[in-house]
């Protein structure tokens, strides 16, 4: 299954590459990688990697290095919604591993899996950058901050209820 | 009250938009800047006593005068927006409020450098902070700050944001450099320093959000009077990010003149911590750096205040002090454990670690393990020892100081907490349902400020 990005997309790939020196178009990976992920399926999968690759006129093994080396590109298929939350310390200390805990029960799900439905992935992740608005977690561009187990709920029923309308 | 220079106007309705913060006298250090000498601002940055506020202090003005400026080669300025550091989201927390300060201050600094097209990498997950930016960066061209010619001086700049991928590694300045250029975030062996060979080999300056957020000030007021304000070699106004156990966990900007005790227990920082619980220990600046236990936070072992400043903090070196780092504040009440705390500081180190040293690859992996024994109540007391020689061979061992970075927070928790270890381990089961508690590291001074 080979993919293409849309005109629009392609123009924005382009743009991208505009950013850097002539010749230094590699500077562009990890933004289109960004890009990929968005587009296909929230994932990358090999032939989406090649793709990159042709565009930005690099070996296909300089993208595979780059994006198994990074924590967001996600190099397997997740769920439409997958729970990032933050483990570190100082969430720590404002009761993430409760939260962790409620979800997992919540879902039926450990740290890793994603539910039978397809609709929801729960990973722990490092600090985020929200320590003050602990504790937290990442939903897609979405930083969801101070949860408590209503706020976890809320999330969860809001997230079904998209997904139900959607289909 | 701290005089803000950064952070005065925040809460300025609008202040996101151009024309709201050109009216409330943004981008006037660009008209004065571009109307002087490239090297007189280098010189003003000298004066001003400016110190990065990324992590190592380093003098900016300092650092700016080392670039090099050989024919023929583009030079550059890159923003460190990265902010990985577990405690650290000052530089989110400026950028989200008032980007135009980031960006009024990029443009000086590009034009005191020589750098016409400048980068901000951001950490990939501060995605709608760089949508926030992007905004920023246009609505400054589209009125000439940015683009060809500005303002008519002949000097021309652009400015391009750079999404990271989730890498904390990339926040070390020669990581970010390969990451800028689209591959795996692996420290660079120094010398060459980025300053005479940093992106695409051309030399280059690496600077904090907030360190470039303040020659803004330095250039509208002077280095003089910026360095007027603080104390010593702590000049200017510092923003820290406070969190853990407080009332109230926010980004507060000080001027380097109050105490550590004013700071956690005042109504205009942090508010005290929650519940009347008393106060057990804090990590100053960031998860690198020492923690310390309440009596060594409050005062130093000399018996002096602590405060809040870079001498200060560091009072006593790592025997009986910590640092300012980045300025990341997190509170441990008197019911947190010391053990567990330490564990999620290893865990973390030990995922960040980009592998490339011996040293720092399978030590962090080894302290995690060790950590994760002790915590689950399998703990035995040569594991203590153990702990302690795993993170003096890293220490100084490694190519980027994410080593010691690991080292110090385990180093720190063993040489002030060594008690808290040994009851986990003479108490396998209790340390699975309770906490250790206070002991003798509790506030010694109860009393609290009002
Ligand atoms: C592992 C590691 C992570 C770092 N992360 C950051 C960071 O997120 N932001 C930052 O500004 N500096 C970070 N630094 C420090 C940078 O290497 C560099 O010193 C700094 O960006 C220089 O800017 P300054 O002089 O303005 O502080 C890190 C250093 C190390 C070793
Ligand atoms: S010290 Fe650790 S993070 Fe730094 S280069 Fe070596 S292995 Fe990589
Ligand atoms: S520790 Fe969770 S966001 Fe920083």
């Amino acid at each position: 299954m080979s993919v293409q990005f849309s005109k629009e997309k392609l123009d924005r790939v382009n743009e991208l590459i505009s950013r850097y020196p002539e010749g230094k178009q590699k500077s562009a990976l990890l933004p289109v990688l960004h890009l990929a992920q968005q587009e296909f399926g929230g994932w990358l999968d090999v032939s989406t990697m090649d793709y990159v690759a042709s565009l930005l006129k690099i070996q296909s093994i300089e993208v595979y290095e780059v994006a198994s080396f990074y924590s967001m590109y996600n190099l397997k298929p997740v769920g439409k919604y997958v729970f990032e939350v933050c483990q570190t310390g100082p969430c720590m200390l404002n009761g993430s591993d409760q939260i962790i805990s409620y979800i997992k029960e919540r879902l039926n799900i450990n740290v890793g899996e994603t539910t039978a439905d397809g609709l929801f992935t729960l990973k722990t992740v490092e600090c985020l950058g929200a320590c003050g608005y602990a504790p937290m977690m990442q939903l897609g561009k979405i930083y969801k901050e101070n949860l408590t187990k209503e706020k976890v709920d809320q999330i969860i029923e809001e997230c079904t209820a998209i997904a139900a309308a959607n289909n | 009250m701290t005089k803000k220079l950064l952070l005065d106007k925040v809460h300025v309705e609008g202040i996101r938009n151009f024309d709201v913060y050109r009216r409330e006298g943004g981008y006037q250090s660009v008209e004065k800047a571009l109307k002087m000498q490239q090297d007189d601002i280098v010189e003003e940055v000298k004066k001003s006593g400016l110190r990065g506020r990324g992590g190592a202090g380093f003098p900016t003005g300092l650092k700016w005068s080392f670039l090099a400026k050989p024919e023929g080669l583009s030079r550059y300025l890159v923003c460190n927006a990265d902010e990985s550091e577990p405690g650290t989201f000052k530089d989110r927390y400026l950028m989200e409020l008032i980007p135009h300060l980031l960006i009024e201050g990029m443009i000086v600094s590009s034009y005191a450098l020589g750098s016409t097209t400048s980068y901000i990498y951001i950490r990939g997950e501060y995605d709608w902070v760089s949508d926030i930016l992007d905004k920023a960066i246009d609505e400054a061209k589209q009125n000439g700050f940015l683009g060809k010619n500005i303002l008519g001086s002949g000097f021309d700049c652009e400015i391009y944001t750079h999404r990271g991928a989730g890498a904390y590694i990339c926040g070390e300045e020669t990581a970010l450099l390969e990451s800028l250029e689209g591959k795996r975030g692996l420290p660079r062996i120094k010398p060459p320093f980025p300053a005479v060979k940093g992106v695409w080999d051309c030399p280059t300056v690496v600077n904090n959000v907030e360190t470039i957020a303040a020659v803004v000030p330095i250039i509208n007021d002077g280095g003089e009077a910026y360095s007027k304000i603080g104390v010593g070699r702590s000049t200017g106004t510092k923003l820290i990010s406070a969190c853990g156990n407080i009332n109230k966990p926010g980004v507060y900007e000080i001027d380097m003149t109050i105490s550590v005790e004013e700071f956690i227990y005042s109504d205009e920082y942090c508010g005290g911590i929650p519940n009347g619980k008393r106060l057990k220990a804090c990590i100053p600046g960031g998860s690198s750096v020492p923690i310390l236990p309440a009596n060594l936070l409050l005062k130093t072992a000399k018996g002096e205040t602590r405060m809040m400043n870079y001498e200060s903090l560091s009072d006593g070196g790592f025997a009986t002090g910590s640092m300012m780092g980045s300025g990341g504040f997190i509170v441990l009440d008197e019911d947190q454990c010391v053990v567990r705390h330490t564990l999620t500081l290893a865990r973390f180190y030990h995922h960040e670690s980009c592998g490339q040293c011996s040293p720092c690859r399978e030590g962090t992996g080894w302290m995690e393990k060790v950590f994760q024994k002790i915590e689950n109540g399998k703990g035995e007391m040569k594991d203590i020892d153990l702990l302690w020689d795993i993170q003096r061979r890293i220490e100084g061992n490694t190519i980027c100081p994410l080593g010691d970075a690991a080292a110090w927070p385990v180093a720190a928790a063993i040489r002030h907490f060594r008690d808290e270890f040994e009851w986990h381990i003479n108490n396998r089961e209790e340390c699975l349902i309770r906490n250790y508690g206070l002991a003798h590291y509790a506030d010694p001074l109860e009393a609290v400020v009002s």
